[in-house]
C-alpha cells in the first residue's frame, strides 16, 4: 500500500511557479527565478503556485490538501496545462509536457487524462449518458462503441438505469457520479479531481470517498486528488503534499504527516486527527523476539492495518499481538503499551 | 453609511463656485451677447463642416463606381438581395400569395397558401407544445382575433419578414457575438460600432439601406437584420463570458479542438441566455418590420402607415390592435420555447411509431393535407369568410368623433394650456440658448461627474452636432425629449412608490409594463393621433406612453431593493413614514432611479423619430425627410446627431448615478442587458 520510493513517476513536476498578474514572466526571469514575497506584492502579483516540485508515482493516490485560495486548483491545472504555467518543468510519462505542440497537448488529454471537477461539468443539454460518452465524442469514436462503453462506466459508478436523465434531474452525488464515469471514459492514465466531493452534503461525501477508494482498488490510477478537508485527505491519500500560501510545505504519507508535522500549520490540521485512525501497524511494530513470548500471541493482525483497528484485539490480556505481513508470514509483534501510548496522544 | 442628512455641509465648495461663474457668464452671453458674439449663437459659415456633402458623395461613389475588383459594390448588394429574396419570396407564397406561374396578372396559381385554419392550428401546436394548453389557447386567440378582424393578410406579410429576419439576425448575431468572444480585437472594434448602433435612430438606417437596396420587402428585411443584430452581438459575448470556468476546463480536458469547444460545449451551455437574445431579436424585428413599411416592408406596418397619413383612425387603430396580437403571441411563444430549450427532461421511453414519437409534427402535417383538401370543396376554410368579417374601424371612427363633440372643448383646453404655457416657451427657450454656451456647460457636467475624458467626450460631440448645422433641430428635439421625460418621471415615479410597497400590485404592475415593451413602437401614435391629432403634443404623450415603462420598473426595484435592515434603523429613530419615504428609501434607490430615467430617455429618443410621422419639428423630422428623399447625407447626418444627444444623456447620467452610490457606499452593479 504505502508508495515505495523506487516507484516509476508518471508525473513529476520541478520548480513550478505560476504567478498571476502583468509582466509577471519578467519579474520572475529578473529575480533568477525566486522573487521575494514583497516584489511580487509591489508589482500586483499573486503567486498562485511557488516553486513546487513533485512526483506522483505510478498507481498511488497523491492528494494535495491545503486551505481556500492555497493554490491547489491552479497546481493541478497547471499539471495539464489547462493553466500555462509560468516556470518550471513537467514531465508526464518521460514527454515534456511544457514542450508539446497544441496538437500533441490534445492526443495527451483525449487519451491520457480524466478530470472531475468540483462543480460536477456536466453540459446540461446531454443525457448521462451523453455526457459519460462525451470525451469519446470528441475523439470521433462511433455512437455504437462510445455508448457501449459509456454503459459500462454508467453501471461502474452505480448509475445503471439513469442513461436518459438530464444533469438537473439528478442528485449532488448523481452527478458526480456522471463526472467520475465520465472522467474514467477514455481509461485515463493519470486521473485528477479537483475537490470531487467538496460541493456535496457530509453524508453523501463519505459515501463518494468509499466509492472512490472501491473504484481505485480496482482500477489502481494514477491519481492526484486535491482537497481542503484534511480527513478525507488521510482516508484517500497513499501520499500527501500539504500546500500553503502556494507553495508545498510536506510530502509524505498520511501516517509521516500525522506524526511528525512539518510545521505548526500543518500540525494545526492534524491535531483533531486521532492518530490511531490514521497509524498502521507497521509502523508501531516491533521485532519478533527470538522466542515467542510465554503467554503467547493474544491474536494475529496484519502489518497495513490501523492501529484503531488493532486495539479491540488484545482484549484486556496483556499479550500482543503477531504481526503478519502481506504473504500472511509473521513479521513483528504490536506491543498493548505502545498503542496505548499512541491512543493517549489523540 | 452615513444619512443624517442635517450634517451636511452647506458651506460652498470651489465647485460650486465654479458652476455658478459658468451659469452667469452663459446667462450673460444669452442676455447681452448676440451682437458681441454673434458666432456663439449661429456657427459662422467657416467653422462649418459640410458633412452631409461628404456623406451623399461616399454613397454615390459606393452605388457608382465602389469594386472589390472581381465584383462592384452594387454587384454584392444585389448578390444580397437576392439571397434574402428568395427565401422570403417563399415564406410569403406559403402564407400569404401562393405559389404562383407566370408574372404579373397573368400569373395563375399553382397552389394556394397555407388556409388561416392551418396557420392557427400549427400556432395553436407550437403553443400547446411549447408551454401547454394555456399557452395554445393564448396565442390561437391572438391569430384568430387578427383573422376576425381582417388583418390576416397584411399579418402574413409581416409575419413572412420576421420569419427570415430573425433566423439571419439570431446568425449573424451569434457569429459576431462568438467572435467578440474568441478575438478580444473583434470585441474591441466591435464594442463601439454596437454602442453607436443602439442609439442611433431606426429611420437613419433605412435611408442608406434605400439607397443600396431600392424600395420593397427585401431591403426592409436587410433593414430589419441589421437592426436586431447587435443586441444578439452582445448577449452571445455576454453568455459565453458567462458559462462556468469549469464547463470550458472539461471541454479542453476532453481534447476538444476549437470549433468543438465552440459548438458542443460553450454554445449549448450558454443556451438559455442566448434564447433570451432570440427573444429580443424576435421583438425587435416586430418593431422595426413594422417602421420598415417606409421604405416597402408592406403588411401591417404600412396599413399603420397609410391611415396615419390619411388621418383614418379607425384603419390604423385596427392594424395597432393586431400588431399588439402579434407581438404578444411572438413574445410568449418564443418566451415559453426558451425555457423548453433549457429545461432537458428525461423522455419516458418513447417506443411505438411516428405518431407517438413527433405527435405535433405529425399533428402539423396532418392539419396542412386535411385543411388544403378541404379547402378545395369548402372556401370559408381557405381564406376567412368576408361575411364573418368583424370591422371595427367605423366603431372607432364614431368614438373619435364622439369624444371630439362631447369633450372637444375639454381637451383642447388642455391641450392649449401646455402648449402655450409650458412647451412653447420651454422650446423658445432652448432654440434661443447660444450654443457655445450649452456646449460649455455640458463640458463642465462632463469634467465635475467623470473627469476631463467625459468633459471631452461631451464637448466633441455638442460641437459636432453644431457644425454639422444641427443646432436647432437638436434642440428642439431636447425639448420635446425633455419635456417628455420630465412628465414620465411625474407619472412613472410615483406608480413606482406606490407599487413598491406591495408584492402583489408590483406583479400586476411588472406584467403590463412588460407587455407595453414588447409592443412596437409605431403602435403608441395610434391613441394620442385619435385624441388630439397631429403636432407636437400628440408626439409628447405618445413618447411618454412609450418610455415610462423603465422608470416604474427602476423606481420600484431601487426601493424594493433597499436593506430592511436600514429601514428598521430608521423606524427605531422615530422617523415618519412620510420621512421614511424620502429621508431613506427615495434617497437610496436614487442611483437605480437614475438608470431608469437614463432609459427612459434613451427609449424617448428613440421614439420621438418616430412621431415624425406626425409632424414634428426635430431631428426625427429632418431624418424622415431624408428618407422620403433618398437624401442619404442628410439622414445619417441627422441620425448622428440624435445618437450624439443619446450618448451625452447616457455618459452623464450614468456617471451622475454612479457618484452617487459611491457616495451612498453601495457597491457598483452591472446595469443589466
Ligand atoms: N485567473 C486568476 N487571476 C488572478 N489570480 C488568480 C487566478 N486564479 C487564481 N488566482 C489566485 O490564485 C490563488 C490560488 O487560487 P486557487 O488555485 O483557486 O486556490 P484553491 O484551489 O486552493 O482554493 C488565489 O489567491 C486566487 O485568488
Ligand atoms: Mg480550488
Amino acid at each position: 500500500m504505502t508508495a515505495n520510493p523506487a516507484r516509476k513517476a508518471t508525473l513529476s513536476l520541478r520548480s513550478v511557479w505560476k504567478l498571476f498578474g502583468e509582466g509577471a514572466g519578467a519579474v520572475l526571469r529578473d529575480t533568477g527565478g525566486n522573487p521575494p514575497p514583497d516584489l511580487l506584492r509591489e508589482h500586483a502579483i499573486v503567486a498562485a503556485v511557488r516553486d513546487v516540485s513533485l512526483d506522483v508515482h505510478e498507481g498511488e493516490c497523491f492528494v494535495i490538501m491545503g486551505l481556500s485560495g492555497s493554490g491547489k486548483s491552479t497546481l493541478v491545472r497547471c499539471m495539464s496545462r489547462l493553466i500555462e504555467p509560468t516556470a518550471g518543468e513537467i514531465v508526464f510519462n518521460g514527454e515534456n509536457l511544457l514542450s508539446v505542440s497544441p496538437q500533441r497537448l490534445i492526443e495527451i488529454r483525449r487519451h491520457q487524462m480524466g478530470m472531475v471537477f468540483q462543480h460536477f461539468a456536466l453540459l446540461p443539454h446531454l443525457s448521462v449518458l451523453a455526457n459519460v460518452a462525451f470525451p469519446l465524442e470528441v475523439q470521433g469514436v462511433n455512437r455504437v462503441e462510445r455508448e457501449k462503453r459509456a454503459r459500462e462506466m454508467i453501471e461502474l459508478v452505480g448509475l445503471g438505469g439513469r442513461e436518459g436523465f438530464y444533469p438537473r434531474e439528478l442528485s449532488g452525488g448523481q452527478q458526480q457520479r456522471v463526472g467520475i464515469a465520465r472522467s474514467l471514459a477514455v481509461e485515463p492514465g493519470v486521473w485528477f479531481l479537483d475537490e470531487p466531493f467538496s460541493a456535496l452534503d457530509p453524508l453523501i461525501r463519505r459515501e463518494m470517498q468509499d466509492e472512490f477508494m472501491r473504484l481505485q482498488a480496482v482500477l489502481k490510477k494514477s491519481i492526484v486528488f486535491i482537497t481542503h478537508d484534511f480527513d478525507e485527505a488521510i482516508r484517500v491519500a497513499d501520499r500527501i503534499a500539504i500546500m500553503k500560501d502556494g507553495a508545498v510545505v510536506q510530502i509524505g504519507s498520511p501516517e509521516h504527516i500525522v506524526m511528525a508535522p512539518a510545521d505548526d500549520y500543518v500540525a494545526e490540521f492534524t491535531r483533531n486527527v486521532s492518530k490511531s485512525k490514521v497509524v498502521r501497524v507497521s509502523a508501531l511494530m516491533k521485532p519478533l523476539p527470538k522466542r515467542a513470548p510465554a503467554g503467547g500471541y493474544a491474536g494475529d493482525i496484519d502489518a497495513g492495518a490501523r492501529i484503531a483497528d488493532a486495539a479491540p484485539l488484545f482484549l484486556g490480556a496483556s499479550k500482543p499481538l503477531r504481526v503478519t505481513g502481506a504473504d500472511g508470514k509473521p513479521i513483528g509483534r504490536l506491543e498493548q503499551s505502545d498503542v496505548v501510548k499512541l491512543m493517549m496522544q489523540g | 453609511m452615513a444619512l443624517d442628512a442635517g450634517g451636511q455641509q452647506r458651506t460652498l465648495k470651489p465647485m460650486h463656485l465654479v458652476w455658478l461663474a459658468a451659469l452667469s457668464a452663459v446667462f450673460a452671453l444669452w442676455m447681452w451677447g448676440k451682437n458681441v458674439m454673434p458666432w456663439a449663437f449661429k456657427v459662422p459659415r467657416e467653422l462649418r463642416i459640410p458633412a452631409r456633402t461628404w456623406i451623399g458623395n461616399a454613397m454615390d461613389w459606393l452605388v457608382e463606381t465602389a469594386t472589390f475588383g472581381l465584383f462592384t459594390f452594387m454587384e454584392l448588394t444585389r448578390f444580397i438581395s437576392a439571397a434574402v429574396d428568395a427565401p422570403y419570396r417563399a415564406v410569403l407564397s406559403l402564407l400569404s400569395t401562393g405559389f404562383l406561374k407566370g408574372q404579373g396578372s397573368d400569373a395563375v396559381q399553382m397552389l394556394p397558401p397555407l388556409s388561416w385554419v392551418a396557420v392557427i392550428a400549427i400556432v395553436g401546436l407550437i403553443g400547446q407544445y411549447a408551454g401547454g394548453r394555456k399557452l395554445a389557447l393564448l396565442v390561437t386567440a391572438c391569430f384568430g382575433f387578427i383573422a376576425v378582424f381582417g388583418q390576416w393578410n397584411n399579418a402574413m406579410i409581416t409575419l413572412a419578414s420576421i420569419l427570415i429576419a430573425v433566423p439571419l439576425g439570431t446568425a449573424g448575431g451569434l457569429l459576431l457575438g462568438i467572435a467578440a468572444w474568441r478575438w478580444p480585437v473583434v470585441d474591441a472594434m466591435l464594442r463601439p460600432v454596437l454602442d453607436l448602433m443602439q442609439t442611433v435612430p431606426v429611420f437613419a438606417y433605412l435611408v442608406p439601406i434605400l439607397v443600396l437596396f431600392g424600395f420593397g420587402p427585401t431591403a426592409a428585411i436587410i433593414a430589419t437584420i441589421i437592426y436586431a443584430m447587435p443586441p444578439m452581438t452582445r448577449i452571445t459575448t455576454l453568455a459565453l463570458r458567462g458559462v462556468v470556468p469549469e464547463i470550458s476546463d472539461l471541454g479542453n480536458m476532453v481534447g476538444c479542438t476549437r470549433r468543438q469547444m465552440v459548438w458542443k460545449v460553450m454554445v449549448p451551455s450558454a443556451m438559455q441566455s442566448l434564447m433570451v437574445g432570440v427573444n429580443q431579436v424576435i421583438m425587435l424585428s416586430l418593431n422595426m418590420v413594422i417602421i420598415a413599411s417606409m421604405i416597402g416592408a408592406g403588411g401591417l406596418g404600412y396599413e399603420v402607415l397609410t391611415a396615419l397619413r390619411r388621418l383614418d383612425i379607425g384603419t390604423g387603430v385596427e392594424a395597432g390592435f393586431a400588431i399588439v396580437a402579434l407581438a404578444v403571441a411572438l413574445d410568449r411563444l418564443s418566451q415559453a420555447l426558451a425555457r423548453r430549450a433549457s429545461s432537458h427532461q428525461h423522455a419516458e421511453a418513447a417506443s411505438g411509431g411516428l405518431l407517438a414519437r413527433h405527435p405535433y409534427t405529425v399533428a402539423a402535417i396532418a392539419v396542412v393535407i386535411l385543411t388544403g383538401l378541404l379547402g378545395l370543396a369548402l372556401p370559408a376554410l381557405q381564406s376567412f369568410p368576408e361575411a364573418l368579417l368583424l370591422t371595427t374601424g367605423d366603431f372607432w371612427n364614431e368614438v373619435v368623433k364622439w369624444i371630439n363633440v362631447n369633450y372637444f372643448d375639454q381637451l383642447e383646453a388642455v391641450k392649449n394650456a401646455l402648449l402655450l404655457n409650458v412647451m412653447i416657451p420651454f422650446k423658445r427657450f432652448l432654440t434661443g440658448l447660444p450654443w457655445a454656451g450649452v456646449a460649455g456647460l455640458l463640458v463642465l457636467s462632463g469634467w465635475s461627474l467623470g473627469g476631463w475624458r467625459l468633459a471631452l467626450l461631451t464637448g466633441v460631440l455638442a460641437y459636432l452636432i453644431a457644425v454639422t448645422g444641427q443646432w436647432e433641430k437638436a434642440m428642439i428635439t431636447v425639448y420635446l425629449c425633455g419635456i417628455s421625460v420630465v412628465l414620465a418621471c411625474l407619472i412613472g415615479i410615483p406608480i413606482g412608490m406606490y407599487t413598491a410597497s406591495s408584492k402583489r400590485l408590483w406583479t400586476w404592475v411588472e406584467a403590463v409594463i412588460d407587455t407595453l415593451q414588447t409592443l412596437p413602437s409605431f403602435v403608441y401614435l395610434m391613441p394620442a393621433v385619435m385624441l388630439f391629432r397631429v403636432g407636437d403634443f400628440t408626439a409628447m404623450l405618445a413618447i411618454v406612453a412609450y418610455a415610462v415603462s423603465p422608470v416604474i420598473r427602476y423606481t420600484a426595484l431601487g426601493l424594493q431593493r433597499v436593506p430592511e435592515s436600514l429601514i428598521e434603523a430608521g423606524r427605531a429613530n422615530g422617523c415618519t413614514d412620510w420621512q421614511l419615504m424620502t429621508k431613506i428609501r427615495v434617497k437610496l434607490a436614487l442611483p437605480e432611479i437614475m438608470l431608469g430615467i437614463n432609459q427612459t430617455v434613451m427609449l424617448a429618443l428613440s421614439m420621438l423619430v418616430i412621431t415624425a410621422l406626425v409632424g414634428t419639428r426635430d431631428l426625427g423630422q429632418e431624418v424622415y425627410i431624408a428618407l422620403t428623399k433618398a437624401d442619404t447625407g442628410r439622414g445619417i447626418v441627422a441620425g448622428l446627431a440624435v445618437a450624439f444627444i443619446a450618448i451625452i444623456a447616457d455618459r452623464l447620467i450614468t456617471a451622475g448615478a454612479g457618484r452617487l452610490r459611491a457616495r451612498f457606499g453601495l457597491s457598483q452593479r452591472e446595469a443589466s442587458v
